[in-house]
């Protein structure tokens, strides 16, 4: 998927290499040339894909633009070079996602984690709980590989689901601890050596505030507000407020956490050397040899077969 | 150091036998009472800090408070949920009331919640407390280390509320076994239970009793959690061996202990009808509470343990027979929570920030105009009508009072009728009475006396009544100028409505 879309920022930059391959198209050399009025037309397209919860179906101009760019290779070029100037990257072009769109890292529109919660800039337990508590919502939405893989798959979260998936997880990395004997508590002088999931245990699940909100410091509190927030990126939708609230996932958030967010973080750990090295595309359906956490991933199979 | 340190040259295929310093095994043992320790600090350390608290609070004793309110959350704590921190208060104030009787009663609500609040360690982020400890590592090399633990933690409840729970290290804390085993611990303490009962030393055999409770909310615990993670995802979850034993092994335990239960049960009713002392008696009838406690908790565990079997199989259906996709996902449990997990925080951290600065999405950076920005800071600010419209004021009509007796009637009557129990007397004698006080007053009494010749006797005896009016026709006619009928006899018979509560406990 998302070599398809290298492809088209490519496309527009290097418009010499396909000449040949597509003659008479829209190079800036040959074929109809471009006038101001497409220029307008693709940013207007592209300022739509900024918009991420606007659906193709709900607005005519928006369903029309997305047609040109699947019928005129020439428009569409045009629309890929104004997001990759404004530093977008596309991440698909159809009626289902819209034109999905996503921020490049050093762009304006990207979402800093100073902006996005004040504790995290000084505290690193907190940096990590906001940013586990995103990992951790994707990791619930789309539980299997297959769930990202397949374009139909309709993921469903509760706050409270996850937070206890994640203490789930925790507690069984605390009796592994136990079985082996270590001594789990971190060194005064070394907070930074203590392990990630000791984090996640400590922190409260929730906790009662004078005005009736969620604990903004406790777990429920931090996936909360990451869910309120993917909500505000276009990427959930919220169905109702059982479980501390339950949410469902558009296509735009699937294609974001298969094509990017999870590809970057796994290259994050195969820089430290943790997981034995995969390029991403093989089929990662039974867990890893001598996976943590004892993933069985056919344990279930038996009982049907 | 008793035995002597040998001299000698040791081989080194040898030095697999005794080591010669404190090496991590060694201070294990220690480490682990450390940390057993540390969990009662919090409860002094109440003690210590309430002559900071404004205000003369001596007087109370804040670690016996504090026990009471773990005990409490404890054995409120239900199957679902957990214990409601308003009734948690609420049931300790009798216990800081009975410590100084004297104070006022907001004062005494004021101790519990500060109590509960330090339990639960209101002010800090973590909600937990921490202990510093030192231990001897693998190397030799002295290390100080932090322990984290809580108390009373608070748990997400139905509809958004908040619910207490109290954690693995306070019940421990509590029970005062501490690194037992749940299951052969409770057999034992239910062993003690019945040689205690047997030999009719039921003081012992309450503690016992309340101790299995314990245990049997710890059991539950540890089960509730399991059965979560089987819900939520079928791979997650050893579905082959350890879930379908752990099963068995918890139904097992169950039906075993329900059989032991219902047991004890006959044993401690016989006990309690067949015992002299009220004392004992009493004891029995508390004892009869807590092991109906105990099957009422095992048996929703059952029920718990029924559903598994089914959710499983719904679960896998959907997980495991669905068409495959031609592409392959990236596994974001497998490769990417579960690794990071057991990963120092300082590494950890790179990850999530990587997932966080490409998994979020865009947002649109405000732009300001100045011009935009002076109208906005200058405009006031819109008044919220969040009140909704204006209620009109009802125009109310005072409606006049017709009743035909006063409530001064009412009380004098009911004065006069307010008899002793062993001393009935006759309506004629009524009336006159009432006659020489208030010409009307007469008729208010045989209304009244009609009225209890059919007293509702039943219902009296539900609310706990504990007097009754009756009137009864033994055939004498009523001589008198303004009514006529039966000269009823009218007397007030007393209720046994503490007979009664104790009955209506036993067929609950």
């Amino acid at each position: 998927m998302s070599d398809h879309h290298a492809e088209h920022a490519d496309a527009w930059s290097e418009p010499d290499v396909h000449e040949t391959a597509q003659p008479g198209t829209a190079t800036p050399t040959g074929g109809p040339a471009v006038t101001p009025a497409d220029a307008a037309d693709a940013a207007r397209l592209v300022s739509f894909g900024l918009q991420p919860k606007l659906l193709p179906a709900r607005d005519a101009e928006y369903a029309d633009l997305l047609r040109r760019y699947r019928e005129e290779p020439a428009f569409a070029r045009i629309a890929d070079a104004v997001a990759t100037g404004l530093g977008l990257i596309v991440l698909e072009v159809s009626p289902r996602a819209g034109m999905a769109v996503t921020a490049a890292e050093d762009s304006v529109f990207a979402v800093r984690m100073g902006d996005y919660a004040r504790r995290a800039s000084t505290d690193s337990g907190d940096r990590f709980l906001h940013g586990l508590a995103h990992l951790a919502v994707a990791a619930m939405a789309f539980p299997r590989p297959d769930d990202l893989a397949d374009d139909g798959y309709i993921g469903r979260i509760t706050v409270n689901g996850v937070d206890a998936f994640v203490r789930q997880a925790c507690r069984r990395l605390e009796e592994r601890a136990e079985e082996q004997g270590e001594n789990t508590d971190p060194a005064t002088d070394a907070p930074g050596l203590e392990a990630a999931w000791r984090i996640y245990a400590r922190r409260s699940s929730t906790g009662a505030t004078k005005d009736a909100r969620r604990l903004a410091g406790s777990t429920t509190g931090i996936i909360g507000k990451a869910v309120a927030f993917l909500t505000d990126s276009g990427f959930l939708q919220r169905t109702g407020d059982e479980g501390g609230g339950s949410y469902r996932t558009t296509a735009r958030y699937q294609l974001q956490v298969r094509d990017l967010a999870g590809s970057a973080a796994m290259a994050e750990l195969l820089d430290l050397g943790v997981v034995p090295v995969t390029d991403g595309s093989a089929t990662l359906l039974p867990p890893p040899e001598g996976d943590d956490l004892e993933l069985a991933a056919d344990a279930g199979l038996p009982f049907h077969a | 150091m008793t035995s002597p340190a040998s001299t000698e040259f040791v081989p080194p295929q040898l030095s697999a036998g005794p080591r010669p310093a404190q090496g991590p095994a060694a201070d294990e043992g220690l480490a682990r009472r450390l940390r057993a320790l540390a969990c009662t600090a919090p409860l002094h350390d109440l003690d210590a800090r309430k002559a900071n608290l404004a205000g003369e609070y001596s007087t109370y004793a804040m670690a016996e408070v504090a026990l009471a309110a773990i005990d409490l959350v404890t054995l409120n704590m239900d199957f679902d949920t957990g214990a409601d921190h308003e009734q948690i208060v609420a049931r300790l104030l009798p216990r800081i009331a009975a410590q100084a009787p004297q104070r006022p009663a907001a004062e005494h609500e004021r101790v519990a919640r500060w109590v509960l609040e330090n339990l639960i360690n209101v002010g800090s982020v973590d909600r937990g407390f921490r202990a510093v400890y030192g231990t001897f590592g693998t190397d030799g090399v002295y290390v100080r280390r932090d322990y984290d633990f809580k108390l009373i933690e608070e748990v997400p409840g139905y509809g958004g509320a908040v619910y207490l729970r109290t954690t693995d290290e306070a019940v421990n804390v509590l029970v005062g076994a501490l690194d037992t085993d749940v299951t052969s611990a409770q057999i034992a303490a239910e062993v003690k239970l019945e040689v205690l009962i047997s030999r009719g030393r039921l003081a012992d055999a309450q503690l016992a009793a309340e101790q299995a409770r314990y245990r049997t909310v710890q059991y539950a615990e540890t089960l509730r959690r399991t059965l979560e993670a089987t819900r939520r995802n079928v791979r997650a979850v050893d579905w082959l061996g350890a879930v379908p034993d752990m099963i068995d092994e918890a139904l097992d335990h169950v039906a075993d202990r329900y059989r032991h239960e219902n047991a004890i049960l006959t044993n401690i009713r016989k006990a309690r009808d067949e015992a002299e002392d009220q004392e004992h008696k009493r004891r029995a009838a508390e004892l009869v509470d807590i092991v109906k406690d105990c099957i009422r908790r095992h048996t929703q565990l059952q029920s718990r343990l029924l559903e598994a079997g089914p959710l499983f199989r719904a679960e896998q259906d959907r997980q495991a027979f669905a068409r495959p996709t031609a592409r392959s996902g990236l596994d974001l449990y497998g490769q990417l929570v579960a690794p990071v997990l057991p990963l120092p925080v300082e590494e950890a951290i790179k990850v999530t920030d990587a997932y966080f600065a490409h998994g979020t999405g865009l947002r649109a950076p405000g732009a300001v105009r100045m011009g935009d920005l002076v109208e906005l800071l200058l405009t006031p600010p819109v008044e919220r009508e969040h009140l909704g419209a204006e209620m009109p004021e009802p125009d109310l009509i005072a409606t006049p009072d017709d009743s035909r007796f006063s409530e001064a009637q009412l009380a004098t009557a009911m004065d006069l009728l307010d008899l002793e129990h062993d001393a009935p007397r006759r309506l004629s004698g009524l009336l006159a009475e009432a006659r020489r006080l208030d010409p009307e007053l007469p008729y208010l009494v045989a209304l009244l006396a009609v009225h209890a010749a059919s007293p509702p006797v039943g219902t009296a005896y539900r609310q706990g009544e504990e007097r009754l009016l009756f009137a009864v026709d033994d055939g004498t006619e009523l001589d008198d100028p303004e009514f006529g009928g039966a000269d009823l006899i009218v007397g007030t018979a007393l209720l046994d409505a503490v007979g009664m509560a104790a009955d209506r406990k036993d067929t609950a």
